[in-house]
């Protein structure tokens, strides 16, 4: 199992490594939510759901399942 | 004539591009529709020099050129038809310093289009606190355009922008980057089909096609060509916005230096709180409250002198022209009272405004819509719909008008329908006037009944708004999938005046707008209640002095109006009505009330007390209509206004639509007769059977 955006702890990090995913919007590819990418979690509403982040330097808040279809490589520091 | 240059204002959302506007233009705008859609159309006039003046088009902010609400799509059309009247000269893109990176994606793709475009880098009095510095030349010189650092904050850089746009000939047009690398076979075969058009432009067609449906004014022929399915397509854009953001991170690294050591940031310290689990929740809470208060309380003193100011004007023009007849009447009790019932509006619809704009500016309102949103989406809402919801309280017509930021559009409707559940503040002065007939007093722990039966009618709104959003989620259908991307902006202080702007533009909308329609029904409803048939009506004082010769003066004068009305037209459709509402417990009087209702719920009160020819100038007003209306029998005897009767009745008023205004609203922001008239009917009607089972079970 890969992990994805869902699974970030509130404070990880991790990269992008795929979210070429049909249902993801183009908006959010365009917000620099592309491979390759560093992604943040800062925020979670109760839930889990939705999620605050920061992708790219941009700071946007996706639902949780949109989150899921983002695969990431978790960033150890 | 003097030569206009046609500018385009084209930006991300949240990068200062209406305050670059109201720079730009300051009260020389107006806000109109783009034919067709319900966008809101922002333009002005700016004076460059002598003789020289531009027409800047505040366009939507959109984060790319593929759109995916109507707002985007606006931009796209615009940017594709040259023949368009509004095509830009020359197209100025704001960005903010912060999201440079981000800004400049949407940069490069008007670029590709051949427009001359400059680059506004926007908050540059943020640079320091932000530890960035920028290489401005060699930014200007990679990006082939000329950039201009503006910070409307401190009203810098503006006169710079304008010499920009004077000289806007002088502007490269050279493309940013060569989008068909991403797939040279396939440009190719495109470029065969249509030797004649623009490589670039022709793929934003396409693909916006895929995106968004077919777009309206498309000239070109796509039947011949053979197309690639969406996924493909999607897959192409996918390598195009990488391929755009490796040339964007390739300049920046040179062109742009951040220093994180001197980057102090506000947002992780605001958000900890304003967006935490629980103290999150309290603010809002109170922010809430603090809205309420303003609407109730704080507006009331204006709208009492509103209120007293039309009534001694009518007054005032009933004396000075006593001989104008029915022309007097006319203006006095149709067009005053009609303009007054919407300028009493004013107040409350500002304060909303000023509010929500407030809250809007300081990026306060993104994090409500963050901490709201899984709770709304249950119901078939998003997170986007709690404004409106609050703002319903106050007023319908600012509420809907606040859904517009909601992108999806199923969310968007769905909030508009449900809207008008929430008590609003026309409805208080019926509630009031029927709690204290029908409410015994006492107390419930502390609590007297007719508060809380006056909280439990609030809390009814609510909850009869979100459970009709939840059967409306599941009987709508639409075809277009519903996606939620809120970008989070950073904390600013509001300016001041782009919130006065706001606060103007949205009231003059609902005088304008809402007034013309409240205005004629006002008319068409004196005219009715003025004038009847038959010689009831028209030798009403006699045959009433001939009934009751012992009346004198005042007394007289209202059995006399009392009698007239039950004879008008009006009246007439009262009697013709009661056969309907008796099994609600209603009689004909109560049934005028709730015809003249249907233009405004508050006027209930007022048409009652016409009917029941009350006034006696030495009493009390309010307790005379009370004691009249409690004193108010059927023809067997019975009174009228019985605990079963005033329930059935509240609960009428709490579901029925009664409110031309807000139709003509929701027409207006729907672009349709069927939204209003399935809100008109299914309210009526869930109202007309839940007030009727009401009556009967506590009959």
């Amino acid at each position: 199992m890969r992990l994805t955006i869902a699974d970030l702890k509130k404070g990880e990090r991790a990269t992008i490594v795929d979210s070429s995913s049909e249902d993801i919007p183009l908006k959010l590819l365009e917000m620099g939510c592309l491979p390759g990418n560093v992604v943040e979690l800062l925020q979670v509403a109760p839930f889990h759901d939705p999620m605050y982040l920061n992708i790219n330097d941009s700071y946007l808040a996706i639902r949780k399942e949109t989150a899921a279809l983002i695969l990431i490589d978790i960033i150890n520091e | 004539m003097s030569k206009q240059i046609n500018v385009a204002l084209i930006g991300n959302p949240n990068t200062g591009k209406t305050s670059v506007f109201n720079a730009l233009t300051g009260l020389n705008q107006k806000v109109g529709n783009y034919p067709g859609i319900t966008v809101d159309k922002k333009e002005g006039i700016c004076k460059l020099s002598r003789g020289v003046k531009a027409h800047i088009l505040d366009l939507p902010g959109t984060y790319s050129l593929n759109a995916s609400s109507l707002d985007e799509n606006v931009v796209i059309e615009l940017l594709l038809n040259k023949n368009d009247k509004d095509y830009p000269d020359v197209a100025v893109i704001v960005s903010d310093v912060e999201n440079l990176k981000r800004n400049l994606l949407l940069f490069t793709q008007i670029k590709d289009l051949k427009i001359p475009t400059i680059l506004v880098i926007n908050m540059a009095d943020r640079m320091s606190r932000k530890g960035i510095s920028l290489d401005i030349e060699l930014l200007e010189d990679k990006l082939n355009t000329k950039i201009a650092l503006v910070s409307t904050r401190k009203n810098e850089g503006i006169p710079n922008l304008k010499a920009l746009i004077e000289n806007y000939k002088t502007l490269s047009t050279e493309p940013c980057l060569d989008t068909s690398t991403i797939d040279a076979e396939y440009f190719d075969s495109l470029k065969q089909a249509f030797p004649n058009q623009d490589l670039y432009k022709l793929w934003v067609v396409i693909s916006q096609d895929a995106n968004f449906g077919k777009m309206d004014r498309n000239e070109l022929d796509f039947s011949k060509f053979k197309t690639k399915s969406k996924s493909e397509l999607k897959r192409l854009q996918q390598k195009e916005t990488i391929k755009r953001y490796q040339f964007i991170n390739g300049i920046l690294k040179e062109g742009q230096t951040i220093d994180v050591t001197k980057a102090t940031g506000l947002r992780a310290q605001f958000d900890r709180i304003l967006t935490h689990k629980i103290w999150g929740y309290v603010i809002f809470f109170v922010i809430l409250l603090t809205i309420f208060q303003a609407i109730y309380d704080w507006a009331t003193v204006p709208m009492d002198f509103i209120d007293s100011s039309f009534a001694s004007l009518a007054e005032w023009i009933k004396i000075t022209f006593p001989g104008g007849g029915k022309l007097t009447d006319l203006i006095a009790e149709g067009v005053i009272a009609g303009i007054g019932g919407i300028v009493i509006f004013i107040p409350q619809i500002a304060f909303l405004f000023l509010f929500i704009s407030v809250l809007e500016e300081s990026g306060y309102m993104s994090r409500v819509v963050f901490l709201m949103d899984r709770v709304m989406r249950r119901f078939g809402l998003s997170g986007k719909s709690v404004v409106p919801l609050i703002s319903g309280t106050a007023c319908a017509i600012p509420a809907i008008m606040a859904t517009r930021n909601i992108e999806n559009w199923k969310e968007r409707l769905i909030t508009i329908l449900v809207t008008p559940f929430t008590t609003c503040s026309a409805r208080l002065p019926v509630y009031l006037i029927i709690i204290a007939l029908v409410i015994p007093e006492g107390r419930f722990l502390g609590l007297s009944y007719q508060a809380l039966a006056l909280m439990l009618l609030y809390l009814l709104g609510f909850g009869m708004a979100v459970l009709s959003a939840y059967v409306l989620d599941k009987i709508l259908k639409t075809n277009r999938k519903t996606f939620f991307v809120i970008e989070m902006p950073s904390y600013k202080v509001p300016l001041f005046k782009n919130v006065a702007l706001t606060v103007l533009e949205k009231t003059k909308t609902f005088v304008f707008e809402a007034g013309k329609i409240i205005l004629a029904i006002s008319i068409v409803l004196w005219v009715l209640a003025s004038y009847g048939p038959g010689k009831e009506f028209n030798n009403a004082p006699a045959i009433v002095e001939d009934m009751y010769p012992e009346l004198q003066g005042e007394q007289l004068e209202n059995k006399v109006a009392a009698y007239k009305l039950e004879h008008s037209f009006i009246g007439i459709v009262g009697k013709a009505i009661e056969p309907a509402i008796r099994p609600l417990g209603y009689d004909w009087k109560i049934g005028i009330g709730i015809v003249t209702s249907f233009a405004a719920r508050e006027v209930f009160v007022g048409t009652l007390a016409t009917i029941y020819s009350v006034g006696s100038a030495l009493d009390d007003d309010d307790k005379t209509i009370k004691n009249r209306m409690a004193n108010e029998v059927h023809d067997n005897g019975k009174k009228v206004f019985t605990l079963a009767s005033g329930i059935s009745l509240l609960l009428f008023y709490a579901f029925a639509m009664q409110c031309m205004s807000t139709l003509a609203i929701v027409k207006r922001e729907t672009n349709s007769w069927k939204w209003p008239m399935i809100q008109l009917f299914g309210m009526s009607l869930i109202a007309y059977i839940v007030a009727l089972i009401a009556f009967q079970i506590l009959n």
